[in-house]
């Protein structure tokens, strides 16, 4: 199992502040997912819908040839819980390399803290995106 | 009721109409006296980034749900989180949310267990206030608290527990999941993390109404002939006094009981909350998969 630097940093923040202030930290994230790039925008079709998450949410991953994952996620502003997830993870795997994020260590969304806070179909809908992150660098290994 | 009712020719024909007010009508009435406004959404981060002035929040998930029992919370909690909220039990409260205003029937449900009288929904929800430019604040009003009355919660008019659904057989009884999830194709999808039932299907008898079918494009509820033709008709629940509505842990039905409640005016419409996650996963019940629905059991 693996982590990553992003990833220490937002544990940390989770676990720093009182557990009422956690969900205004994560919609500090939410508000902070970078945009889709236009070569997406354009082209939604290439984009993955991750069927977990109640709100519309849709992701792609690229490998360069030096197997560094970039990883693109959006999701509606109507969904700021569900956009704040997918800014967990950009925030945590984007520009790892590819074994880092296949070998990325699920038990990070135990330690943010926030099961108690949010319903068990959210953090499923989590544990979805990771789980297609990882399935498209795969793939994209193979 | 003591809050004066809009009269809006957008409800006509509707049971009771004193159930339901318009955006315009919330715009025109906000910061009144007795009127509250409360927002309750499925994304609980939603009122924070801007809602209607003066509204409160209601949490579904930690504030309404019994924090260790599958059940809702007490009379003591009720009464002490309506307090905290700055609510009167004359108070008329003002619902509205996400997603159709789904969690905010939802939350009119549960209020209702504990006999809160007058109690309205915004026609069209949080998204129809946003699509008409209508003004959203960060500001977190602070409301005095109040001496909510603990009064104890009526189990037994709204809402109907397994043995209720079994004795209920050979009336009425609406499904308002998916259609996958009514057939019990969804259980079976690959990689599809299991929905918290294990066998995939629908009630004997139920009809599959999927509860968005009580709503137009812009969200508020359809006309009484078009909500008349879908339930009445198609349904077959015509002039039947007694329904019950289930869905996966009874959030989704508790819009589709408002329907039938205050726009149709059945006298008698249960919610069934253990709904599919505890029918789908219970012992010898009886469950039809596909897309009829079934004959009526006759025991087992």
């Amino acid at each position: 199992m693996s982590t990553t630097a992003g990833a220490r940093d937002i544990i940390e923040a989770f676990q720093e502040v009182p557990t009422n202030s956690r969900l205004e930290l994560l919609l500090e994230y939410s508000a902070a997912l970078p945009a889709l790039p236009q070569r997406y925008e354009e082209h939604p079709e290439l984009l993955e819908r991750v069927e977990e998450c109640q709100s519309p949410v849709y992701l792609f991953v690229e490998l360069s040839s030096a197997n560094i994952v970039n990883i693109f996620l959006t999701a509606p502003d109507e969904a700021p819980t569900t956009k704040g997830f997918a800014s967990l993870l950009q925030s945590s795997l984007d520009n790892e390399p590819a074994e880092i994020v296949l070998n990325f260590d699920e038990s990070f969304v135990d330690n943010l803290g926030i099961t108690d806070l949010v319903s068990p179909l959210r953090i499923r809908g989590l544990h979805g995106m990771l789980m297609r992150i990882k399935r498209q660098v795969k793939e994209k290994m193979n | 009721m003591s809050y004066p009712i809009e009269i809006n020719p957008d409800f006509t024909g509707y049971a009771h109409p004193e159930a339901l007010v318009s955006t315009k009508w919330v715009e025109d009435n906000i910061g009144q006296k007795g009127l509250v406004i409360v927002e309750c959404d499925e994304d609980i981060l939603l009122y924070s980034t801007g809602h209607i002035p003066t509204a409160v929040k209601i949490d579904w998930h930690t504030e309404l749900n019994h924090p260790d029992n599958r059940d809702y919370i007490d009379g003591e909690a009720f009464a002490a989180l309506l307090s905290s909220k700055g609510i009167n039990r004359d108070d008329t409260i003002v619902l509205y949310g996400d997603k159709s205003n789904w969690w905010a029937t939802y939350a009119m449900w549960v209020f209702k267990l504990f006999g809160h009288a007058d109690i309205r929904i915004m026609n069209g929800g949080r998204a129809k206030w946003v699509e008409e430019g209508r003004e959203l604040t960060k500001e977190v009003l602070h409301r005095e608290p109040t001496n909510y009355p603990v009064v104890e919660r009526d189990d037994s008019t709204i809402r109907a527990f397994k043995d209720d659904v079994i004795e209920h057989f050979g009336k009425p009884m609406i499904d308002v999941r998916s259609l996958p999830e009514y057939t019990g194709e969804k259980l079976h999808m690959p990689d599809y993390p299991n929905e918290g039932a294990s066998r995939g299907g629908h009630i004997p008898s139920a009809r599959s109404v999927p509860w968005g079918k009580a709503v137009r494009e812009d969200q508020t509820f359809r006309t009484i002939e078009e909500l008349n033709q879908t339930y009445r008709v198609e349904a077959g629940i015509a002039d039947a006094n007694d329904v019950i509505a289930y869905c996966r842990i009874g959030e989704r039905s508790s819009h589709t009981w408002f329907v039938l409640t205050y726009l149709l005016g059945i006298p008698k419409v249960r919610n069934y909350d253990g709904s599919w996650t505890e029918w789908g996963s219970s012992v010898k019940v009886p469950i039809v998969k596909g897309e009829e629905p079934g004959a009526v059991p006759v025991s087992f």
